[in-house]
């Protein structure tokens, strides 16, 4: 890449750089601190909570293990039993493994690509708060003895069975929607971050493979997540109003719901495994001292799990009777996803043969994590064939397994993690010393703890019994695991005490202490700007390769050294070259992003409940602060159309259309969107295959109203496309009266979609036919409901003159929506429609 | 017209391989699924074999002109990794490798995917 010649500044001129881009992204004084979207203060938050979540599930996982302890305890009664291992499961799955790799996503990302920010601060600060508090009300739940009891997985009916579970099965559904809405807004957030914002020069094949990682990983909770969403609904809808997706009696299918739980559920442990494991991508070259052996093989390692891990869900359903056909295939797949596995783990073997090995704490952790890996992964290869999985089903054989598996896979690497990047977290190094003490206990804990429970298992111990006999075999097994879980415990807690003593006295390490060659460890923990000025990237490891680098890039002698204007700024690069196009302004301070957090939770809650009016309240203003974010935050027309980023480069501030950040977001959030609505239409046709008529000889919507909905949705479609010419054009008058149109016709078709089972008189509690062709026709309604106040936001924009004929990015983005809004008004109606009539 | 395709400026030709694997593993469950469920509807079994059979070698005839293409994009082969220079011709060659990394990969798990359809004779519910 070609670039001007470097900027070259006084000191003085230095000196008021600095001042300026202290102000503009200092944080908040006093209480207000907490506005703060910084990504190094949301990403310490976010890990600190997600950590704080962790030390009480682990809790909840000594009390289990003291009630098994010996035979016939009575330590718990069996219903806190079955809420502590519950909540164990979920909070360290939902609460913990996710979250923190959005955590450290967010805080490492931006320095380790030379960004400023993230593209959407606001957003991750949203998703922050949506996942502390439905945290919060997921975990307090035990306290009021309302939390869930049915295992973390909840499979109806048992789960469906408001007599036996309570309130806390809605608990567990709306907690943790509302935490998975911050799961997918984190999604959104890392995808655009990684294509869109790395440093100038940082082509594809230079980007440090924590963002390659990071990318599938983003890419996944796209597909992974919406279909727990999807059956989320569903299985809501069941509890709330008796409509009977998973009750057999009506026509519905307890199964459905373990196929959506675990088309989200396995992708999931790899939506976990791989952060960590992009964690031990970049401390094994640190530490070996030399770059990655095989980077094309990590990305083919990384983006092969990411693909084959979605042909896996059914190895968690081999006992379910389905076809053994079927089974085969997943068996399969199961085995094939050891080969990428298999070449990450020799890809850092051989990077640590290569290269002169440091065996400092965090490679402790990192190879200790992976040697528990590896035979949670044998074990993974063992229970993935049929007939060994027919024996081991249910039993301690998979608890150790799955253990083994996200212990070694996810919480030593993330361990090796805190004592690498604490650093950069307060300029103070964790202590050696302690480090190694940690890393014995745990790793000595953990084996004790965990490996006796093959045997139980194979001793026939089922999982999720509160107690068991004497007799049975199984009690001195038992009794090693809990002092394992002890020891493991206490490992646990020396790293809690390493991270939480107080450090002043110490002495503040050097930058980059363990000499490492990725940007990252240019940030400085005081200061809140992320990079001095944006550098040019030459190389992998530019830290190891540049030698001037650091000194260039603090001088303030690369792109955007200043910040005059006063705003927060970043560089919008192109996907596979980086070549600098637009100079972003990202979004502030703000407590809007608390504010819509508050009241979205407020929904869930008021739902959980069954509070509706509180629940509209929260509604109505969880839509008042997302239209006053989006109103005064985005899509801002600059003052002057260029902005010159120094090294003689102008770029534009302002960009609409697939060059724009938003419309990748939109872009993205819609793929999730349609990936839910993708589940729901395939509970449609599970219904279909197992019932001879999966009708029950109840009236279908009719083909009329479907075939209406269908002409009015494809005609407001043809009139968004329409009024974005046409203002592209500059004739704005028209524009809106086509938006107008559209927005009629959208009400018409979301009228006219409902209409049909309405006319029908179908109803949703009779049968589960009716009730899931109500469901797609709802989604769709709702669908058509949210694009007309996009509509009218549109309209609103030009009437305000935020939005012109020149800068009109919301227009594109929803037209944008109106394709998937399109894709999803034809899907919808020809399959309730259509679908019928040709049996 | 040309027969091959020009060589294109995008990431998403990564995921050639891997996307006809998912479709190739979903035709093969969606396909099962419905038959075992719907039996003596639609022909027998082997029937299903056939068709799942052809549909497996398009798959793995798709995934070897995603690796061929691949190759060309590796420059056949001239140039060694690790492509870490800072053109936009190590750009092209990196992509080229890794695609036809990911192209074997797929190739191997289409195998995978389809050896049941040899070993199991029937439904077995």
């Amino acid at each position: 890449m070609t670039t001007g010649p470097l900027n070259d500044f006084s000191e003085s001129e230095r000196k008021a750089q600095e001042e300026r881009l202290r102000a503009v992204w200092a944080n908040p004084p006093g209480w207000r601190y907490w506005t703060s979207v910084n990504n190094s203060q949301i990403g310490l938050w976010y890990a600190a909570a997600a950590f704080g979540f962790m030390l009480f599930a682990g809790v909840l996982a000594l009390l289990v293990r003291v009630q098994l302890a010996v035979p016939e305890n009575d330590f718990l009664s069996a219903e806190l039993f079955n809420q502590a291992f519950t909540l164990h499961g979920t909070v360290m799955m939902f609460l913990f493994a996710v979250p923190i790799f959005e955590a450290v996503a967010i805080f490492l990302l931006p320095p380790m690509l030379g960004a400023r920010e993230l593209p959407f601060p606001r957003l991750s600060a949203f998703g922050f708060w949506s996942f502390l508090l439905g945290g919060v009300f997921v975990c307090g739940s035990i306290f009021f003895n309302a939390a869930p009891n049915a295992g973390w997985f909840m499979y109806p009916p048992l789960a469906t069975d408001k007599q036996y579970s309570g309130i806390g099965a809605d608990i567990w559904l709306l907690g943790l929607s509302f935490i998975e809405v911050a799961s997918i807004a984190a999604a959104v957030e890392l995808i655009v971050g990684i294509m869109k914002c790395r440093a100038p020069g940082m082509r594809i094949n230079m980007m440090p493979l924590f963002a390659w990682y990071l990318l599938i990983v983003a890419g996944m909770i796209l597909f992974a997540f919406p279909p727990l969403i999807a059956g989320d609904i569903l299985f809501e809808m069941e509890r709330m109003f008796d409509w009977p997706f998973f009750d057999a009696g009506r026509g519905g299918d307890p199964l459905l719901w373990q196929h959506l739980f675990w088309i989200f559920g396995h992708p999931e442990v790899y939506i976990i495994f791989l952060p960590a494991i992009a964690l031990m991508a970049m401390i094994v070259p640190t530490f070996s001292q030399r770059p990655i052996v095989g980077y094309s093989w990590i990305v083919l390692a990384a983006v092969g799990t990411g693909f084959l891990s979605f042909g896996l869900w059914v190895h968690h359903m081999f006992t379910t009777g389905l076809p053994q056909i079927s089974l085969a295939f997943f068996s399969a797949a199961s085995e094939a996803v050891a080969i990428p596995t298999g070449v990450q783990i020799f890809v850092f073997i051989a990077t640590m043969l290569a290269g002169r090995v440091i065996f400092s704490v965090p490679m402790l952790f990192g190879t200790g994590g992976l040697a528990i890996f590896i035979i949670g992964g044998l074990t993974g290869v063992m229970v993935a064939l049929v007939p060994i999985d027919w024996q081991a089903h249910d039993t301690y054989f998979v608890v150790a397994h799955l253990h083994y598996v996200i212990i070694g896979g996810m919480l030593f690497p993330i361990v090796a993690g805190i004592y690498y990047y604490f650093p950069l977290v307060n300029a103070r190094q964790l202590s050696e010393r302690l480090g190694r003490i940690a890393f014995w206990l745990m790793f000595a804990g953990f084996n004790i703890g965990f490996f006796p429970m093959h045997f139980s298992g194979l001793r026939g111990m089922p999982r999720r019994v509160f107690t068991y006999p004497a007799d049975a075999g199984w009690d001195w097994l038992n009794l090693t695991s809990t002092i394992g879980a002890f020891i493991f415990a206490s490992g646990v807690l020396v790293i809690v005490f390493d991270v939480l003593r107080p450090k002043h006295r110490q002495p503040r390490t050097k930058v980059n202490p363990w000499n490492a060659g990725t940007l990252e460890w240019l940030a400085q923990p005081e200061e809140n700007w992320g990079v001095r000025s944006i550098p040019v990237i030459t190389s992998r490891y530019p830290l190891w390769d540049q030698p001037h680098l650091a000194r260039e890039i603090a001088e303030g002698r690369y792109y955007l050294p200043d910040a005059k204007e006063g705003y927060r700024e970043t560089i919008v690069t192109s996907v596979l070259d980086a070549k600098p196009i637009q100079c972003l302004r990202v979004g502030g301070t703000s407590y809007l992003t608390i504010l819509t957090a508050v009241f979205l939770g407020g929904v869930f809650v008021a739902l959980t409940f069954h509070w509706w009016l509180l629940c509209a309240l929260f509604g109505i203003a969880t839509f008042v602060t997302i239209i006053a974010w989006l109103w005064n935050g985005t899509a801002e027309i600059p003052q002057q159309p260029q902005k010159d980023v120094g090294l003689e480069l102008s770029l534009p501030l302002y960009a609409s259309g697939p060059a724009s950040v938003g419309w990748w977001a939109m872009f993205i959030t819609m793929v999730g969107d349609g990936t839910a609505f993708g589940s729901l239409v395939f509970g449609y046709f599970f219904y279909w295959t197992i019932h001879e008529d999966f009708t029950a000889g109840i009236a279908g919507p009719g083909l009329f109203w479907p075939m209406a909905g269908l002409a009015l949705f494809v005609a407001s479609w043809l009139g968004m496309l329409a009024a974005r010419s046409v203002n592209a054009g500059g004739r704005t008058v028209f524009a809106c009266m086509l938006i107008v149109a559209s927005m009629i016709l959208t009400a018409c078709g979301s009228v006219a979609a409902l209409l049909g089972p309405w006319q029908f008189e179908m109803d949703p509690q009779s049968h589960v036919y009716p009730a899931i062709v109500w469901i797609l026709a709802i989604w769709l309604a709702v669908h058509g409901a949210v694009g007309i106040v996009m509509q009218a936001y549109c309209l609103a924009r030009f009437l305000a003159g935020r939005m012109t004929a020149t800068y009109d990015t919301e227009l594109h983005n929803v037209v944008l929506y109106w394709h998937f809004l399109a894709v999803t008004a034809l899907t919808t109606l020809v399959v309730i429609g259509v679908f019928p009539e040709l049996r | 017209m040309r027969l091959i395709p020009r060589e294109v400026e995008t990431l998403w030709t990564l995921f050639t391989a891997p996307v006809v694997w998912a479709l190739h593993f979903l035709a093969c469950y969606v396909t099962v699924a419905i038959y075992c469920a719907k039996s003596g509807e639609v022909g027998g079994y082997d029937t299903i074999r056939w068709i799942l059979a052809v549909i497996t070698l398009l798959a793995l005839a798709m995934i070897v002109v995603s690796a061929a293409l691949a190759f060309r994009q590796w420059g056949f082969g001239t140039d060694d990794p690790p492509h870490d220079d800072p053109t936009r011709h190590d750009r092209t060659l990196f992509q080229g490798f890794a695609t036809l990394l990911l192209s074997g990969l797929s190739f191997i798990a289409v195998v995978f995917a389809a050896a049941p359809l040899i070993f199991i004779a029937g439904c077995f519910s």
